[in-house]
């Protein structure tokens, strides 16, 4: 057990936790459980130029990393909460209390015969079945900080696909790595892409090469499992020509009674005519700051696709952009974000056309229960000198309770005379007459709720891979249970 | 055998009373026509035992097989047996009439067991057979965009799925040319297997023609002022309301 022992970071004088940290009412009981799990490196809580050092040791990092990371925290550090547009909540995150760094080791196991007992629990009581496993064509788990468990199946490695965890990308594959990591998301996006480019760790990394289809999803489990830890993976994924890759990530987290920060960083590149499809369904628990940057380059004919899905977490801040780089690329966001009692989904998309003839879609489903509250924010920006743009809009929300909460921040700026943009949106409410219509059929009225609420998001859920909708349902029916009555 | 009783029922609306008394016995395997005109409270009547929480009931009670549903929730009376097919269902978006009956049926079962899906379709399909229902159909979000027509038969669907003891069947006929109504009545007709016990409500004696009632009563002002056989109904149809309405004035002067 190494330990930083620099007392400056450590006795930080800590702002009082100000949080009300106990969200009432919410059965999250599918993130509820912890074990107790040994760190063999832990970098302590707080925030300095040693912390990021001490990352870069254990890690081993060649010097352009380490002083990127360096530049990057003093960016994070000069930057102020965006707090004239985002919520003042947002003031509550203690970053001095929070530890950056854990490991249980920094070699990702290759086998799941490698991965240890304990963890392998944990996989258990997230219902993470065995023979899922065999199915997909290669899992990266991902343990705290590190991956725990990376396996590629032999049919996939064969076509010449590099999964593997960001840091040991790094070392390994420096060369594509270092060509378009930052490129997509610069460190100066925003004050929490600043704050993952000094302190990330794990998240996965992916290239595929020029005419590949990755016939069978890639996929990776996240997790967190310690207090007052927060979690700063780093994706970068890049399909060359022609190539075709899905790529899915599921979050549980257990609940913790302080504030609990996830930040991550996630880049995209479909080089001409590839094809992208980035699927996120996130439990996190009700303490948890969920604060992700996500972004895709398209170029020519490029197609780029987020499905996300969020549930849980205190707030949820993350607006997943296309940039629409290249001719006749397109770009789909697909958002489904569920505000329970305690909670705030701030959640959309960003598109950003760049060349002639981009193509852009973003549907956005938001359900807000009890005094949850949800915020859609769009941003679409098309300039005067392109030609045949196209982008289509629709955001819809379904309020439950009538304390529930919704606003809308579409902000669609197109110039120029040859474009084609559609915007809708929509604010509905579950009637009492429709409930009492299921509970006339003998669905509690609870059942009933999850019913409608599913029935809404319906033509979204279909959309994801057959094992997701099913899990989303499940996590649908666990939110409204304690919403009615 | 299955029985239900509504016993002197008393139910308002807000402040104001609407059903003022009301009394009926049904035996399983019966058709009980309740006809009458618009306001007398026919709906309400339904909807009240249906245990809908706008409908207060002040009095009486209403017995399924000797068991009070008063204290029921709307779910516990519809999984005890009690069926409401609606004048007007509610649309419910995103949720396909397969996916809607088959949650219905799995509320049934609780948590412990999970319906088996082979044989539930097997059970959706037959019925939809027996009342020649397209197989597209139950592919369709539950009355999103239906016809009146199609509404009907989609009640109707559930009502053979989900085998109530007694169903209530509000206003079947309203909103249905005589193509429609032809083909709804023709579904009731083949549930009428001697199981279900059913409480037709009707303003119009011509879906009489069609499902033949064993007993017809005549609602007015909230109670039940004549009953008979299916002759009422004819009698009704040929000298209108208003000989009821004169009878009764004649009664009480």
């Amino acid at each position: 057990m190494s330990q930083i022992t620099d007392s400056d970071t450590l006795t930080t004088a800590a702002v009082e936790e100000t949080a009300a940290s106990s969200v009432a009412g919410i059965d999250q009981t599918a993130g509820d459980f912890k074990y107790d799990v040994k760190y063999d490196f832990d970098a302590g809580s707080g925030l300095s130029e040693r912390t990021v050092r001490y990352i870069s040791d254990v890690k081993k990092e060649d010097q352009w990393i380490r002083d990127f990371r360096l530049n990057a925290l003093r960016t994070f550090l000069a930057r102020p909460l965006p707090t004239h547009w985002a919520t003042r909540d947002l003031e509550n995150i203690n970053f001095d209390k929070i530890r950056y760094y854990l490991s249980q080791g920094t070699k990702p196991k290759r086998t799941w015969d490698e991965v240890p007992a304990d963890i392998k629990m944990t996989f258990e009581r997230l219902g993470v079945p065995e023979q899922e496993r065999r199915f997909l064509a290669g899992v990266e788990a991902q343990f705290d900080s590190e991956a725990a468990y990376s396996n590629i199946k032999d049919a996939v490695s064969k076509q010449g696909v590099i999964f593997l965890n960001s840091s040991e990308a790094l070392r390994t594959h420096p060369e594509i790595f270092r060509r378009w990591f930052g490129k997509v998301i610069p460190t100066g996006d925003n004050k929490f892409s600043a704050l993952n480019s000094a302190v990330f760790s794990g998240g996965s990394f992916i290239y595929v090469p020029p005419g590949v289809k990755v016939l069978h999803p890639l996929q990776a489990y996240f997790r967190i499992n310690a207090e007052n830890f927060g979690q700063f993976e780093r994706t970068l994924i890049i399909v060359d020509e022609g190539s075709e890759l899905t790529y899915m990530e599921g979050c549980t987290a257990p609940k913790f009674s302080t504030s609990t920060l996830h930040s991550a960083v996630v880049e995209l590149v479909a080089l001409k005519g590839a094809k992208i499809q980035y699927i996120t369904v996130q439990n996190w628990a009700p303490n948890v700051y969920n604060l992700v940057t996500k972004r895709g380059l398209a170029h020519e004919e490029a197609e780029i696709k987020w499905i996300d899905c969020n549930i849980g977490s205190r707030l949820t801040m993350k607006y997943p952009g296309v940039v629409l780089k290249g001719r006749k690329s397109r770009g789909e966001v697909i958002s489904i974000a569920l505000a329970n009692d305690g909670q705030h989904q701030d959640t959309g998309a960003k598109m950003v056309h760049a060349a002639d003839e981009t193509t852009s879609s973003i549907v956005a489903k938001s359900i807000s229960v009890g005094q949850g509250r949800s915020t859609y924010r769009g941003l679409v920006h098309i300039p005067r000198h392109l030609k045949g743009c196209k982008n289509n809009t629709e955001c819809d929300a379904l309020l439950i309770n009538t304390n529930s909460r919704t606003d809308t921040y579409p902000a669609i700026t197109v110039r120029g005379q040859d474009h084609a943009v559609q915007h809708e949106a929509s604010v509905s409410k579950v009637s009492d007459e429709m409930i009492f219509y299921m509970q006339s059929r003998g669905l509690t009225e609870a059942q009933a709720m999850s019913l409608a609420v599913n029935g809404f998001v319906n033509d979204l859920v279909s959309q994801f891979p057959m094992e997701y909708s099913v899990e989303l349902k499940r996590l649908i029916d666990l939110e409204m249970e304690g919403s009615v009555g | 055998m299955s029985q239900l009783i509504i016993q002197d029922l008393k139910v308002s609306i807000g402040d104001k009373p609407v059903v003022k008394g009301l009394s009926l016995t049904v035996n399983q395997g019966e058709v009980h026509a309740i006809m009458g005109p618009n306001g007398t409270g026919k709906s309400t009547l339904a909807k009240a035992i249906a245990g809908h929480p706008d409908y207060a009931i002040t009095g009486g009670d209403v017995l399924l097989d000797g068991q009070s549903v008063l204290a029921m929730q709307p779910d516990e009376r519809a999984r005890a047996g009690l069926f409401l097919a609606f004048q007007y269902p509610s649309e419910v978006p995103g949720v396909t009439i397969a996916n809607f009956v088959r949650a219905a049926l799995q509320a049934r079962l609780g948590e412990s067991a999970d319906l088996d899906a082979t044989s539930y379709y097997k059970k959706l399909y037959e019925k939809m057979d027996l009342l020649k229902i397209d197989r597209k159909f139950t592919s369709r979000a539950v009355n999103e965009g239906f016809s009146g027509g199609e509404k009907k038969r989609c009640e109707i669907l559930q009502m053979a799925m989900l085998e109530p003891k007694f169903s209530m069947m509000d206003e079947t006929d309203s909103g249905l040319d005589i193509d429609a109504l032809r083909i709804v009545a023709d579904g009731v007709n083949k549930l009428r297997t001697g199981q279900l016990g059913i409480v037709l409500i009707t303003h119009y004696q011509r879906l009489l023609n069609y499902i033949v009632p064993d007993f017809v009563h005549v609602m007015y002002d909230g109670r039940i002022v004549r009953s008979g056989n299916k002759d009422l109904a004819v009698e009704l149809e040929a000298r209108g309301y208003a000989w009821v309405k004169k009878e009764l004035a004649a009664a009480s002067a």
